[in-house]
């Protein structure tokens, strides 16, 4: 059997969705592939590093705040803005991270509950610049002009234009981010994510390998958060709140923290979900919580999980051989 | 400098602040302390405790003197919910990573959230101060209702209350025994499971009353859950996970804090006691008085 390059069928289907010629698809998939590259900035801390980090919304809130700021109150372009968003979260997870790769465990994931709390607290009280309570409303979409003179697109809207220009942006990240994982740094990081100790023993130096995961998953979380801000047209004190940390991590536990693209498909199915529970009811967080708890009890690999799991299980009554898991996510039983 | 009267008023409106958080944090405290399980719903708890306490309060309208009986019925209540939690699904996450645990937790605030707005409705409610308590006394030119008094007599008679059972009794020398080794414990004979059980019904109760007593000073909402954890989370930090007197002196402190943080800086008082959780973490991960653990 062939592999299919599952990645470029994906990113194909994605350029499609524009010319399906809806504004509810365009939103719902921009919305999407924002939330999927904060997802998986997570997961390189989560599935890989093995930290449990209670605080990424506040890398996400960093980056949406300063991208948002150069781009309204200074009138910045777009893409340094983006940049800057990015660098300034990786900027400050540098320095919270400092303190908490020095912790363990739960001890970790309170320290960076701490820090994203403080960081709420700043945006939400510094009314000068953050705009306090009411936060920063209106911030501008990036100049997209230049795209209607080309062809094919365009004609399409400026939502469309703006979804085109956050897929292809996502896209890079990803590939980044896959390159990272499966680099020598990235298998270091699952190394020490199975047994830090032994890490230890054969010369790594865990801490800074952890504070390098921690700036770099903050960086994503900041570009994704930047993101969000333009698409949501306007960014406030909740995107660093405490209850926004664990939407990446029910999106990874949704998706499979242990398959690189887990965490994408987490957030599809969480903004799908999202969609079609607030069409019928509004009891939206209700529902997320049943659906947690039932995959935390019987699926507790996520939906890639299960599906890896049953591929295996399929292959392996067709070729009848032992086959032993080689994605390098993969963990059953660590610990 | 400003009037000593106002600075006496200042202290005593964080020592209030501070009993309440006391009574909630306690409650965080001990389980996570026995059971190594931090829990988010505890706040959760701890905001259904308030709306049960009215609601009985409703129902008992005519009698005056309806609202001891419905913050204790409302305390047992989520004492009975906890239970059923830990019995029913909790302990089955025991053996599985943080991460499992603190989802699940997070799921019941998600669940009880929602619950709750579908039950009562996202108005504001509130209850009166019993009669009993709704006078109030002067000292030192400070104006104290009764009822604040109360609770700041409550927070330390808790507290006594319980380092007696946790250190002069048969059950507390169970209890601290299953906080340091489950297996040793299980091994000698005692039911770890029931200990467990308990511990998560005490903690539960701790919270459901600490919702219910303050239901005659702040109003009842929705959100109060999610707000209410992060203050208990920071008062255990700073005292010191799993430790009793921890608990007690991070909530003295935190209220302090916040209290005497808004004459100085008006606006970062949040922000004051958050610095404060982070830079304990940073120095004292096990808080002041806490042990490391293993």
């Amino acid at each position: 059997m062939k592999r299919i390059p599952w990645t470029v069928v994906v990113f194909a289907a994605g350029l499609v969705v524009p010319f399906l010629g809806s504004r509810f698809y365009t939103f719902v998939a921009t919305d999407i592939v924002i939330v999927a590259l904060f997802a998986m900035s997570l997961n390189l801390l989560l599935g890989y590093a093995g930290l449990v980090s209670f605080g990424h919304a506040a890398y996400f809130g960093i980056g949406a705040y300063t991208c948002a700021l150069l781009m309204k109150s200074a009138g910045a372009p777009f893409l340094p803005s983006l940049l800057a968003g990015g660098l300034m979260s990786a900027a400050f997870a540098l320095v919270f991270g400092f303190f908490c790769v020095r912790l363990t465990r739960i001890y970790f994931a309170m320290l960076t509950l701490a820090f994203a709390q403080i960081v709420w607290a700043i945006c939400f009280k510094w009314n000068d610049v953050t705009g306090g309570e009411q936060g920063l409303p209106s911030v501008p979409y990036p100049e997209t002009g230049w795209m209607g003179a080309l062809p094919v697109i365009g004609d399409l809207r400026v939502a469309d234009h703006f979804y085109l220009i956050v897929l292809v942006i996502v896209a890079l990240c990803f590939a980044a981010l896959r390159r990272i994982v499966d680099s020598p740094f990235g298998r270091v990081l699952t190394v020490i994510r199975d047994n830090a100790e032994r890490a230890q023993f054969i010369g790594v130096n865990v801490r800074g390998y952890q504070l390098a995961a921690f700036v770099v998953a903050g960086f994503f979380a900041g570009i994704s958060g930047s993101l969000f801000g333009i698409f949501n047209r306007g960014v406030f004190p909740d995107f660093a709140y405490w209850t926004k940390s664990a939407e990446p991590l029910i999106m990874a536990i949704l998706g499979g923290m242990g398959a690189f693209w887990g965490p994408a498909v987490g957030a599809a199915a969480f903004i799908v979900l999202n969609q079609q529970i607030t069409s019928y009811t509004q009891y939206w967080p209700f529902t997320m919580g049943a659906v947690l708890i039932v995959l935390l009890f019987v699926f507790p690999g996520g939906i890639a999980g299960t599906l890896m799991s049953l591929a295996e299980r399929l292959r392996l009554r067709s070729i009848r051989e032992p086959l032993v898991a080689t994605e390098p996510g993969s963990r059953d039983a660590a610990g | 400098m400003p009037e000593f009267s106002f600075l006496f008023g200042q202290f005593v409106g964080g020592l209030t602040a501070a009993m309440f958080l006391f009574l909630i944090a306690s409650g965080l405290s001990l389980i996570f302390g026995v059971l190594r399980v931090l829990n988010f719903a505890h706040g959760s708890f701890y905001m259904i405790g308030a709306y049960l306490a009215w609601q009985l309060v409703r129902w008992m309208q005519p009698a005056s003197e309806g609202f001891w009986p419905a913050a204790l019925g409302a305390a047992l209540s989520i004492a009975v919910l906890g239970g059923i939690v830990e019995r029913v699904l909790l302990r089955h996450l025991y053996d599985r990573e943080e991460l499992y645990q603190l989802l699940f937790t997070y799921a019941l605030v998600l669940i009880l959230g929602d619950l709750a707005k579908v039950v009562w409705g996202t108005q504001q409610l509130s209850v009166s101060r019993p009669p009993s308590l709704a006078g109030s006394s002067q000292l030192f030119g400070v104006t104290i209702p009764h009822y604040n008094l109360f609770i700041i007599l409550l927070g330390p008679s808790i507290a006594m209350g319980f380092w007696y059972v946790l250190q002069k009794t048969a059950v507390g020398r169970i209890v601290r025994a299953a906080a340091l080794d489950r297996e040793t414990l299980g091994a000698l004979g005692a039911n770890v499971g029931w200990i467990y059980t308990g511990m998560f019904m005490v903690g539960s109760f701790l919270a459901g009353l600490g919702g219910a007593l303050v239901t005659p000073i702040k109003s009842i909402v929705p959100g109060m859950d999610v707000e209410i954890i992060v203050e208990a989370f920071i008062v255990v930090v700073i005292g010191g996970l799993g430790s009793f007197w921890g608990t007690f002196l991070g909530a003295l402190i935190y209220g302090q804090v916040l209290s005497f943080g808004i004459l100085i800086f008006p606006r970062f008082s949040i922000f004051a006691v958050s610095v404060l959780m982070a830079a304990i973490l940073i120095v004292r991960p096990w808080g002041l008085l806490g042990r490391p653990l293993k």
